[in-house]
Formats: C-alpha cells, sequence, structure tokens
C-alpha cells in the first residue's frame, strides 16, 4: 500500500449539495476517476437518491447521518455561499475528519466564523478551502474539481493557492507523478495553509519532493519559508504568481492583493530563496528545477 | 471595495458613532454654502478635506482649515482637481473644526495569517500606524463567536492606553464600530484619528472602510457606493459582462483562465517582453473554467476594445473543459464577433495545454482564424505576443 496525505484509495467521500448542479457534475466526475463516494447529503432531500452513470447513492438529512450511515470520512462541500457557513458548522458538528470546501465567493465573516468554529471544537474537523479545487491522491481518490485524468501517480507532493498552477504543474510532471496535490484555495482566509501541508508531506514516507505555488496577498508564503527552515529536510521548488499585479487591486482571488508594500510576489520569492527553496520564473522553469530534483534522487 | 471618507462616516453616523458635522461639496460655490451653513450654526472654524481613496492627503494640502465661508471656497477651489498619488480630487468634505486635545487610533480588521479579527488601538494617533512603535499599540484578537460589548471594548481601550478620561467614550464608540464592522461585512473599520475634543467627548475625525463584495448578496446596500465615476471605462464594461477584468499599462492583452494561471501568464510576459523593447501585459482577464463561446467573445471583445493593445495572448489549460472545448469556443467567438461587426483585427497567440491538446490544436489549425497563430508552450507564446506586441507598436 501507499500513503498518501489525508485522501487515500480508503476514504470514503460524501457530497454536500449533491443534487445541485456544480455537486451533481462533480460527484459523477469523483466517481468516474475512481473515488469511493458513498452519498451526498441534502436536507430538502434525504431520503432520496442520486443515480451517477449505473451507480445509485443515497442522499442524507445531514452530515452526521450520512456518516453513520456510509462510514464516510470526508466531504465536499459544492453548496452556494449563501449556506456555506451552516454547511461547513454541520460537517464540524458531525467531527467528519476532513471537509473541503470548493464553494466560491463565501464572505470572509463566514470563514472566519467557521474556522473559528473548527478551532473551539478541536480542530477534530481539517478544512481545505474555501474557494479551492480540492485534493487529489492520483490513482487513488480525489476530492473536489481537480481533473483526474491529466497527471500520474508518484512521489512529489503539491501544495498550492491557485487551481489552474495546479493544474497546470500535475500536467507538467505527468511522468514523475504525484503522491497527493492540495490546492489550498486564494481566499484570505483559509482553512489548511501552505505550512499544514509542508508538515503532512515531510512526514509522509511516500513523498520525496515537494512543490509549493503561491501566489501575491498576506504573507503565508513567507511563513511558509520561516517553517521551511526549522522543519522540512525533503527539497521544496516554488513559484509565486503575481509579479506584475498592480498595488490596490484584486486579482481573481479575493485574497490576491497586494496592499502597500505588503504582499508582494518579490518579497515572498526572496523569503522562499532565503531558505534555500530553489522558485521557478515561469512555471514551465519550476517544473524543470523539481524533474532534476527528482532525477537525481 | 474601499470607501470615500465621507461614506464611511455616513455609514458610522447611522450606527450612532460621533463624527464631526459636515457635507460633501462638488464645487467650491458648494463648499461655501455648507461652510456657510456650518458657521451660522457656532462652527469656529470648518474643514476642507479632499476626497480620494488613499492615504496622505494631509502631506500633499488636500486638508485645510478655514476660518471663513469666503476661505472654505478658495481652499475648495485649489483642493478640487488636485491630484494625490495618482487620484484626482472630484469632491471634498466640508465639516465642522473640532477642539482636539488628544489623537488616538482605533481599527477593526481581518489578521489574515491568524484567520480571525484583531483590534488595534493606540494612545498615539492622527500618525501613519506603521510608524508607531510597536510597544505603544494595543492589539486584541476578535474571535468571530464571542463579538465585542461594551466591556470587552473598554479593555481593547485600555490594552491601547488610553487615558481614563477618554475610556468610557472610547469603549462606546468601539462597540459601535464593532457592529459596524459586523452587519456591513467589513474587512477594516479605522479611525484615526479618533479623538478626544476639549469638552471630554471621543469622536471619530476620519474614516476608512473597506467592505467585501462576496458578501454583496446580502448587502442590498453597498452597490451604491460604489464610485461608478471613477472607475476605468473597461474595467467598468467589463464588469457589465461579468467579466473579472483589471486594466494595466502593457500592449499584450492577456485572456486566460484561472486566476493563477492568469497572474503568472502577466508574469512570463513581463518577462518574455523585456527582450522586446519592455512589452508588457495590457490587462488581467479570468474567463473561469468553462471557456464557453459567448465568454470568450466577451473578452476578446473587451480586451481588443483597448486601443494599446497590439497584440493579444489567450493563455488556456484544459482541465474538466478540454482543449477541444476551448477550440471549438474560440472558432464560435470569432463568428459572434463578426455578428456583432467587430473583427479581430490585431494578432492572437493561442497557447492550449491539458486535455485533448492535439484534437484543440487541430481544430484551431483547420478553422484557419485569421491573425491565429498557435504556439504549444506557455514560455514560447509569451516570447511571440511579446514580439508580435513590438512590431506592431
Amino acid at each position: 500500500m501507499t500513503m498518501a496525505i489525508w485522501l487515500t484509495e480508503n476514504s470514503k467521500i460524501i457530497v454536500q449539495g449533491i443534487t445541485g448542479s456544480e455537486g451533481t457534475k462533480h460527484g459523477r466526475r469523483m466517481l468516474a476517476s475512481g473515488a469511493q463516494v458513498v452519498g451526498g447529503v441534502n436536507a430538502r432531500k434525504a431520503g432520496q437518491t442520486v443515480e451517477f452513470d449505473g451507480t445509485s447513492l443515497p442522499v442524507f438529512g445531514t452530515v452526521a447521518e450520512a456518516m453513520a450511515e456510509t462510514g464516510a470520512d470526508v466531504s465536499v462541500v459544492f453548496v452556494p455561499p449563501k449556506f456555506t457557513k451552516d454547511a461547513v458548522v454541520e460537517a464540524i458538528d458531525a467531527e467528519i475528519p476532513l471537509c473541503v470546501v470548493i464553494t466560491e465567493g463565501i464572505p470572509v465573516h463566514d470563514t472566519a466564523y467557521f474556522w473559528a468554529y473548527a478551532e473551539k471544537n478541536g480542530n477534530k474537523t481539517r478544512i481545505i478551502g474555501p474557494n479551492c479545487p480540492g485534493i487529489a491522491s492520483p490513482g487513488k481518490s480525489n476530492a473536489g474539481i481537480i481533473p483526474a485524468d491529466i497527471t500520474t501517480p508518484g512521489r512529489i507532493g503539491l501544495v498550492s493557492k491557485s487551481g489552474t498552477l495546479t493544474y497546470q504543474m500535475m500536467y507538467e510532471l505527468r511522468d514523475v507523478g504525484f503522491s497527493t496535490c492540495v490546492g489550498i484555495g486564494g481566499d484570505p482566509v483559509i482553512g489548511t495553509t501552505h505550512i499544514d501541508a509542508l508538515q503532512a508531506f515531510q512526514d509522509d514516507p511516500d513523498t520525496d519532493a515537494i512543490v509549493m505555488i503561491g501566489e501575491i496577498g498576506g504573507d503565508a508564503e513567507e511563513r511558509a519559508a520561516a517553517y521551511i527552515e526549522e522543519h522540512v529536510t525533503k527539497p521544496v521548488v516554488g513559484y509565486v504568481a503575481g509579479f506584475t499585479a498592480p498595488e490596490g487591486k484584486t486579482m481573481g482571488h479575493a485574497g490576491a492583493i497586494v496592499s502597500g508594500s505588503a504582499g508582494t510576489a518579490q518579497a515572498k520569492k526572496e523569503a522562499l530563496e532565503k531558505v534555500g527553496v530553489r522558485v521557478g520564473k515561469t512555471p514551465s522553469e519550476t517544473a524543470v528545477l523539481m524533474r532534476e530534483i527528482m532525477k537525481n534522487r | 471595495m474601499d470607501l470615500f471618507e465621507h461614506q464611511a462616516k455616513e455609514l458610522f453616523a447611522e450606527y450612532g458613532v460621533p463624527v464631526p458635522t459636515g457635507k460633501v461639496a462638488h464645487t467650491p460655490q458648494e463648499a461655501r454654502a455648507i461652510a456657510e451653513e456650518l458657521f451660522s450654526a457656532g462652527s469656529k472654524k470648518v474643514v476642507v478635506k479632499a476626497q480620494v481613496k488613499t492615504g496622505g492627503r494631509g502631506k500633499a494640502g488636500g486638508v485645510k482649515l478655514a476660518d471663513t465661508a469666503d476661505e472654505a471656497e478658495t481652499l475648495a477651489g485649489q483642493i478640487l482637481g488636485m491630484d494625490i498619488k495618482g487620484h484626482t480630487v472630484h469632491k471634498v468634505l466640508v465639516e465642522e473644526g473640532s477642539a482636539i486635545a488628544q489623537e488616538y487610533y482605533f481599527s477593526f480588521l481581518l489578521d489574515r495569517a491568524n484567520r480571525t479579527f484583531l483590534s488595534i488601538c493606540s494612545v498615539e494617533g492622527g500618525v501613519e500606524i506603521e510608524d508607531v512603535p510597536h510597544d505603544r499599540l494595543g492589539l486584541v484578537p476578535v474571535s468571530p463567536l464571542d463579538g465585542v460589548d461594551r466591556a470587552r471594548a473598554r479593555q481593547i481601550a485600555e490594552e491601547g492606553r488610553l487615558p481614563q478620561e477618554a475610556l468610557d467614550g472610547a469603549a462606546e464608540l468601539i462597540e459601535r464600530l464593532w457592529a459596524v464592522f459586523i452587519d456591513e461585512d467589513a474587512s477594516l473599520v479605522e479611525v484615526n484619528p479618533m479623538i478626544l475634543t476639549a469638552d471630554g467627548q471621543v469622536k471619530a475625525l476620519d474614516g476608512k472602510v473597506s467592505l467585501d463584495d462576496n458578501a454583496a448578496f446580502r448587502q442590498d446596500d453597498h452597490a451604491k457606493l460604489e464610485d461608478k465615476a471613477s472607475a476605468d471605462p473597461l474595467e467598468a464594461a467589463a464588469k457589465a459582462k461579468d467579466l473579472n477584468y483589471v486594466k494595466l499599462d502593457g500592449s499584450v492583452g492577456i485572456i486566460g483562465n484561472g486566476a493563477g494561471l492568469v497572474m503568472s501568464t502577466l508574469d512570463v510576459v513581463a518577462y518574455a517582453g523585456e527582450k522586446f523593447d519592455g512589452q508588457k501585459p495590457a490587462n488581467f482577464l479570468d474567463i473561469g473554467g468553462g471557456a464557453s463561446a459567448e465568454v470568450m467573445a466577451n473578452g476578446l471583445e473587451i480586451v481588443l476594445s483597448d486601443a494599446d493593445v497590439k497584440s493579444v495572448f489567450v493563455n488556456v489549460f484544459g482541465g474538466i473543459t478540454a482543449c477541444d472545448a476551448v477550440a471549438n469556443g474560440i472558432v464560435s467567438a470569432y463568428k459572434l464577433l463578426a455578428d456583432r461587426g467587430e473583427a479581430v483585427d490585431r494578432p492572437l497567440v493561442v497557447r492550449l495545454d491539458g486535455n485533448n491538446a492535439e484534437l484543440g490544436r487541430t481544430i484551431l489549425n483547420d478553422a484557419a482564424l485569421p491573425g491565429v497563430q498557435q504556439v504549444d508552450t506557455m514560455d514560447d507564446a509569451a516570447r511571440r505576443a511579446a514580439e508580435l506586441a513590438a512590431a506592431g507598436a
């Protein structure tokens, strides 16, 4: 058996918002990619079933019921922004080990609230996201919207704020392969951070090296650099997006904004390089750096 | 969305936060009329303040005191039209002068690093908060689960080392500012300075508020606070079409899918452009995952309506929406634009990568769209787009 972080072939996934258009579309894709999708949640449609290409999945009234009936240990949240806070609080109350929040456009007060709620409840639920593509352990499982067929299983760990840059990197290094790829999301407040993923990859015997993708805004990359210096012995290659972003403009992701002189790509790159992380100028150059590391192992 | 000072103060007033009496003027004559009103209501002095969404207004000469309505009119005439750090002054706030005994600093903000809210209070106010020594700042984390009541507000004021005589007034003001912060979905509420007046009142002499755009669905009143007048016309047009567009000052138009990939595309183009007379990206435009024909057509229309654009780089990674669908989208977008009577009159460099990339490239080749060139990698495509922009300049 090979390892991965947080999501394995044994993970049993439920979809919160399985009857909505996004939940249906991606629930079907996850199942088709080989993930164990075991059911969904929608309080108004409890007792019904949804059909995904010949597989019939039960819809439960609550996350707790779904867990009791199916043994689910992962929830993927697709409910609209208005209802996301309540959905995540419900997942936390049910103490599901992993809750992946895909929804984009959640008010930051709501995210701050459910994060505080998770903390108060002892962080029994790991939250990934919101506004993220989810997590994929290639060849094992897939929780979210990451295309399953763009890469292969291998021994690189990937953590990224950006969805499409995650896909780009997975695709460029598809000949080498990944243990787990985590999209942590581009909102100002997120559950799982770069540091959480770095720590998990460092501890994972089946991850040999780590790609870390960051972008402008906040100081998560700087803090990750400090963490790497202290705790990470595996090679790390980095990429940072947003060198040309003007001050004070939000670049697509709600959290991607340079405020005054804070949160610049240059500062993040320098912080990473200072602790020995090689930072690529372009995504392709970053992939080349990682390929060299994996070749010389 | 950041608010103007006068908007922040109007919001404060709605929540019972004491602010000086005043009104907005767009002309010197309006400023005079407001000043006359204030003087006849008993003001000894009035303040004329430039309304721009940037700091350092005082240093730039955008904040002046007047002793008469005549003087207020003259000062307003000088301040209106002024350029402060690239922001043109279109309006001034004319308000009563306050008898300031002491100046403090206060804010509620989102603490990204700690994933919670934070209050900052200091007895040192009226200066740039970055210049205040760290040991003079009272930082108190505020849990979204607990909030701020009067007792907590008083504690925050004490942490800021505010003097005894200001504590009651400050606590009341802080409690009300918390209501502004929570009820309005703000990510920043800042009062600098918060003042103690000669007669012992605590007031918000300035106001800075940032509101969360993601909360628009439950904040119906926020739409009217938008500053449509000074929005970039292209950004406004893009917004009307639900496109995520930011105008920049270069010559290579950019269209891509996913915020991170588009940010990266801007960087790669600027990097490649160094070898071609410093060509730079002209915009940020994220058309999202779907890349439908209509979204692509709208995107092309916006990007091409920028006269500075000399070439366009379409950079798409095909994931769930595979490259063949994206290629078909581009072909249909050309048809849509032709139907609207518009032509793509500048060269388009397309890079398709990811799922079904080969199929997508074949579709585009077969369509033989005028001006379209395909380059297989992002770095090479950026180089080609920069080269074409330099040639077209």
